[in-house]
Formats: structure tokens, C-alpha cells, sequence
């Protein structure tokens, strides 16, 4: 009995060992791999700071973006502001249609909800941007061109382009908080003689707002990062536009077109790791929305 | 305004609103396979690319595709199971366990051409892996990872816990619980959101640029050496993939057809999300009932 045991204890510890060591080892990857970015992108973005003495605030605030001219100039503000205005339209545009998608769902047609409108929202979140950047061109300039003055490649396109690629992201996040709402909080309306609509926007729409609001702040946090279907509709003209139909850049764009062009170490280049550096920042500012959003839809 | 002529109204709005997301989806996925599959033809999926004359193909770019896919997989896959087993099985409620959320969250939202600039200035300069596809597959990694971890964490705690309870009960490790019991009930979920993955990899792009490179040299599909450079199977040749091709061509295509091939090849691009798609739900329907012996 005593022999018996005491051959199976030793694989039994060995096997728990292995188990352990093997997934822990997995976590170590992907806890080295976040500290690694950090560590790299910011050495380089703030070396523009340190080496080649641009003032954070000229950067930030500098209106013109002008690397090869003498003296150089990396004013950043047309990007950032770009980044910002694309962003916020195309939330502005997908929250209301993506809310409205995920009541019909969820409160007015759960079957055909379900059955239908899922399986397309999930098909619409699968469709590569480049293919969203190359039916931007081919249509949402064309005809924005042909309605509106001007060339039709702008912060127009740009939002409306990223409105659809962010759609699923604010359906399915909606869908899923009004799904979850508890089961008496409708029944209880409909039994004081509310109708279907003062149910939903009074009691339904109210109750859900922090987990609608991190749909809407993970779409902007997608659309804040991305870069090719943008860079191929906005124009990448360095200036803040005068209107929505002017050629304008973000900072995704910028970084796509120039860091091919510039030699690694040289202003030019630092200057764009220090866009990266702000395109990182800006995406924990996203994920720290998101963290005081979710605190406050648990409680 | 009458409280019923109000609710009315807000379900008509809402019907069309919806009606018109659908309808979105539709027109775009026709537009893209009406406008593109003219030009898909044998010759389109296998030749190799022109620079300037008309008549050019995706061959090797459908190659690098498939081929970046299942270098990530690869990577990924090992990695991603661990540290998303960890998590549900191993990580104690805590300080370090909601770092190592927080973590994932924050390494999945990161944008994707952050990634690809990691990835340029660790993978392809600090490590000297050059533009190659295991300095893309690298770069796609970082990218596929979080995703993985997630879908492993969920699919994992999903296991009843009577299965997981009898398995110990009868003196098993908690290691052999997790590879021999868990792991084969998680598994249906596990496939569906691998091979979803896959095709949200294959569909990437901006983390490529500066990883795999804009470049693919001529290859030699009769050389199946990895290790000489014009193999196919070499992983540190320079590679473009699909969606990168798409986006140059677009940006700065020079051949007359320039247009047509970025159709064609969007199409084909869609056409095999599409396949992914399906083939998920179909193969994770078919574990499931393997699994589970249920019709």
C-alpha cells in the first residue's frame, strides 16, 4: 500500500509542477511583451524631447508640421485634432444607429434578433479595414464629392468610413447589457400601463447607460487607433481644415505614409515615435473610461 | 403627444433604422463580391503581381496570407491556452490577477500600428529579424494573443463544475483535470473563437507594414527548401500580405488595372472571412455534438 502510494505521489507532483510552471511562463510572455512596448515606444518618443530639444508644449500645440524645413517644425496639433474629430463623429454617428439596433434585438424582436440581425453584426465586425478603406474610396468619396464642394476625401469620409467598421463593437456590447437587465424591470413597467417605448426609453435605456456608454467608448478606442481605412479616405494634408470636406490627417495617418520614408534615430523619425507615444497614452485613457464605466454599471 | 402614437412611431423608427444597418451590410458585401468576382479567375489567384503592365495577380500574396496565418497560429495557440488556463484555473482573486487583466486589456486594446512599430523597432532591428514573416507572425502575435487568452479564460470557466469537481474527486491532479476533463468540453468553444481569430489575422494590415514588409520576392513554387531564399517556405524572406497589397495598391498603384485588382482582391479577402466564419460555427457545431454525444 505504502510502496503503491508513493509511486504515484511522485508524477502526481511532478505533472502539477509542469502544469503550473507551463501557464505561469505563458503570463510571464505576455506581461514582458506590454512592459517591452512601453519601454520602447516611449525611449523613442521622448528622445524627440531629450536629443532634438522640441518643447513638449510646441509639440502638442504647434500648429505646423514641417520635418525637413530649417529650422524643422513638428507641430502635431492638426494630427491630434484630426484624431479627435474623426473619432468623435464617427462615434456620434454609430451610437444612436448601434443603440437602436441592439433594442430592436433585444426588446422589440429577440427572435429574429437573435436569428438575423446577429449573425450580420458579427459578419460586419469581420470585414478587413483595408476592404473598408477601399469601398471609402470607391464609393463615400464619390458621392460625398458629387453632394458637398470640395474633393470629397476628408474628416467626412474618415468618420463615416470608421462609423461603420465600429458599428458591431457598439451593437454587440449594447445588445448584451440590454439582454442582461433584470427580468422584473420590464414586467413591472408594462404592469403600471407603460407602453413598449416609455418602457424603453424611460426605464430600460436609463438603466443600461454606463454599459452603452463603454460600448461607445471602445469604439471610439478602435477608431482613435486605426489607421489604414482612414489614411486612404482623409486627404493626409498636413493643416487643421476649415470644413469637413477639406483634406485633413491623424495621427495613425501620419505615422503609416512617413515612417517608411525617415531614417531611424533622425528627428523626422523621433517626432513620429512621439505620435505613437501619444496613440498609447490615449489608449489607456480609453481603457481607463472604460474601468470607471464598468464600476459603475456593477453597482 | 398620445403615449401610443409615440410608442408607434419609436418602433417604426427603429425598424427602419435597423432595416438600414442590414441593408449597409448587404449592399457592401454584394458591392464587394459583385464588383470583384469578374476579375477573380485562375490566373488572378495564382499569377504573380505586375508593377506596371495590366493583367497582374495575387498568387503569392494569397500565399503569404495563408502562410502568416498559420505562423501566428502557431505562435499563439501554445501561448494563449496557458496563460488563458492560468487565469481560470490557476490565478488566486487578487492584486496580481486583476493586473494580469488589466493587462489583456490593455495589450488588446492597444491600436494595431503601435503594434507594427514595436514590432519594427524590437522584432526587425533590436532581434535583426529583417522584414520577414517571422517578424510579421511575431508582430500578428501580440495582436492574436489577448484575443486568445480571453476566448480560453471564458470557454474554460465555462466547464460545469460537477465535471471538474468528480475529476479531482477521483484523485486526479489538477493539471490532468484541466488537459484530460476540461480541456476536451472547452474545446468546441475554443476552435469557434480560434478559427474567428484567424480570420480577423488574416484581414490585418497595419501591424504588417513594418514587419512583413511591402515586398514579396519572386517565388519559386517548385523549391521547397526553407531554407533558400525564393522558397515559399522560408520564414525570413519579406513578405506581403493580401491586405497589405490591397492598401498599396490603393495608395500608390501604378499598373492601369490598378482598380480592378484591388476589387478583385478585396473579394477574395471576403470571400475568406466569410469562409472563416462559417467554417467556425460548422466545426464548432461538429465538436460539440462529438463531445457532448448529443444530436
Amino acid at each position: 500500500m505504502e510502496v503503491s502510494g508513493r509511486s504515484s505521489f511522485k508524477p502526481h507532483i511532478v505533472e502539477e509542477w509542469v502544469g503550473k510552471v507551463y501557464t505561469i511562463l505563458c503570463v510571464f510572455v505576455l506581461v514582458v511583451t506590454i512592459a517591452a512596448m512601453v519601454y520602447f515606444v516611449a525611449s523613442r518618443g521622448l528622445s524627440t524631447f531629450i536629443t532634438n530639444g522640441v518643447s513638449l508644449a510646441g509639440l502638442l500645440s504647434g500648429l505646423k508640421w514641417d520635418p525637413d524645413g530649417d529650422p524643422a517644425l513638428f507641430g502635431a496639433l492638426p494630427f491630434i485634432f484630426g484624431s479627435f474629430a474623426t473619432s468623435l463623429l464617427a462615434a456620434a454617428i454609430a451610437a444612436p444607429l448601434g443603440c437602436c439596433a441592439a433594442v430592436f434585438m433585444t426588446q422589440i424582436l429577440p427572435g429574429v434578433g437573435k436569428k438575423f440581425m446577429q449573425p450580420v453584426i458579427e459578419l460586419l465586425a469581420g470585414i478587413p479595414s483595408v476592404v473598408f478603406g477601399f469601398v471609402g474610396l470607391s464609393i463615400v468619396v464619390p458621392v460625398l464629392r458629387a453632394v458637398f464642394p470640395g474633393q470629397g476625401i476628408g474628416i467626412a469620409a474618415g468618420a463615416i468610413v470608421l462609423s461603420i467598421m465600429i458599428l458591431p463593437t457598439i451593437t454587440t456590447i449594447a445588445a448584451d447589457a440590454l439582454a442582461s437587465l433584470p427580468f422584473g424591470l420590464r414586467e413591472g413597467s408594462f404592469a403600471l400601463g407603460a407602453t413598449r417605448w416609455q418602457t424603453i426609453w424611460r426605464i430600460v435605456i436609463p438603466t443600461a447607460l454606463p454599459s452603452l456608454l463603454t460600448g461607445v467608448v471602445l469604439g471610439m478606442s478602435r477608431a482613435f487607433g486605426e489607421a489604414l481605412a482612414v489614411q486612404m479616405v482623409i486627404g493626409n494634408a498636413p493643416h487643421i481644415p476649415r470644413s469637413l470636406f477639406e483634406s485633413a490627417s491623424t495621427l495613425t495617418s501620419v505615422i503609416t505614409l512617413d515612417m517608411g520614408n525617415t531614417i531611424m534615430g533622425s528627428a523626422h523619425n523621433n517626432a513620429l515615435w512621439s505620435l505613437a507615444l501619444i496613440l498609447l497614452l490615449m489608449t489607456f485613457v480609453f481603457v481607463f473610461v472604460v474601468r470607471m464605466l464598468e464600476r459603475r454599471s456593477v453597482r | 403627444m398620445n403615449a401610443k402614437l409615440a410608442d408607434r412611431i419609436a418602433t417604426a423608427v427603429i425598424y427602419a433604422i435597423s432595416g438600414l444597418i442590414v441593408c449597409v451590410l448587404l449592399g457592401l458585401l454584394g458591392y464587394i463580391v459583385i464588383r470583384g468576382i469578374g476579375h477573380i479567375s485562375f490566373h488572378f489567384l495564382t499569377a504573380e503581381p505586375e508593377t506596371i503592365k495590366a493583367g497582374g495577380g495575387i498568387g503569392p500574396q494569397l500565399f503569404n496570407s495563408v502562410f502568416l496565418l498559420f505562423l501566428t497560429m502557431v505562435i499563439t495557440i501554445p501561448i494563449g491556452l496557458g496563460a488563458g488556463i492560468y487565469m481560470s484555473e490557476y490565478a488566486k482573486p487578487g492584486r496580481i490577477t486583476d493586473g494580469i487583466r488589466l493587462i489583456v486589456e490593455v495589450l488588446s486594446s492597444f491600436p494595431s500600428i503601435v503594434v507594427g512599430l514595436f514590432g519594427l523597432l524590437v522584432i526587425v532591428n533590436v532581434f535583426g529579424l529583417g522584414f520577414s514573416l517571422l517578424s510579421g507572425a511575431l508582430a500578428l502575435a501580440v495582436f492574436n494573443l489577448p484575443l486568445m487568452v480571453r476566448l480560453t479564460e471564458q470557454a474554460v470557466r465555462g466547464v460545469p463544475r460537477e465535471q471538474k469537481e468528480a475529476s479531482l474527486a477521483l484523485g486526479l491532479s489538477r493539471w490532468k483535470t484541466i488537459v484530460s476533463v476540461m480541456l476536451p468540453i472547452a474545446m468546441p468553444n475554443i476552435v469557434t473563437g480560434t478559427i474567428l481569430a484567424a480570420g480577423r489575422v488574416f484581414g490585418e494590415a497595419a501591424a504588417l507594414l513594418f514587419t512583413a514588409g511591402m515586398s514579396s520576392p519572386r517565388l519559386d513554387f517548385t523549391d521547397w527548401n526553407p531554407l533558400s531564399p525564393f522558397s515559399p517556405l522560408n520564414p525570413m524572406r519579406p513578405a506581403e500580405t493580401l491586405a497589405v497589397h490591397i492598401w498599396k495598391i490603393n495608395s500608390e498603384g501604378l499598373a492601369p488595372d490598378a482598380s480592378q485588382i484591388a476589387a478583385g482582391a478585396s473579394a477574395v479577402l471576403i470571400l475568406m472571412v466569410l469562409l472563416f466564419n462559417l467554417g467556425a460555427r460548422w466545426i464548432g457545431r461538429l465538436l460539440y455534438r462529438k463531445f457532448t454525444a448529443t444530436k
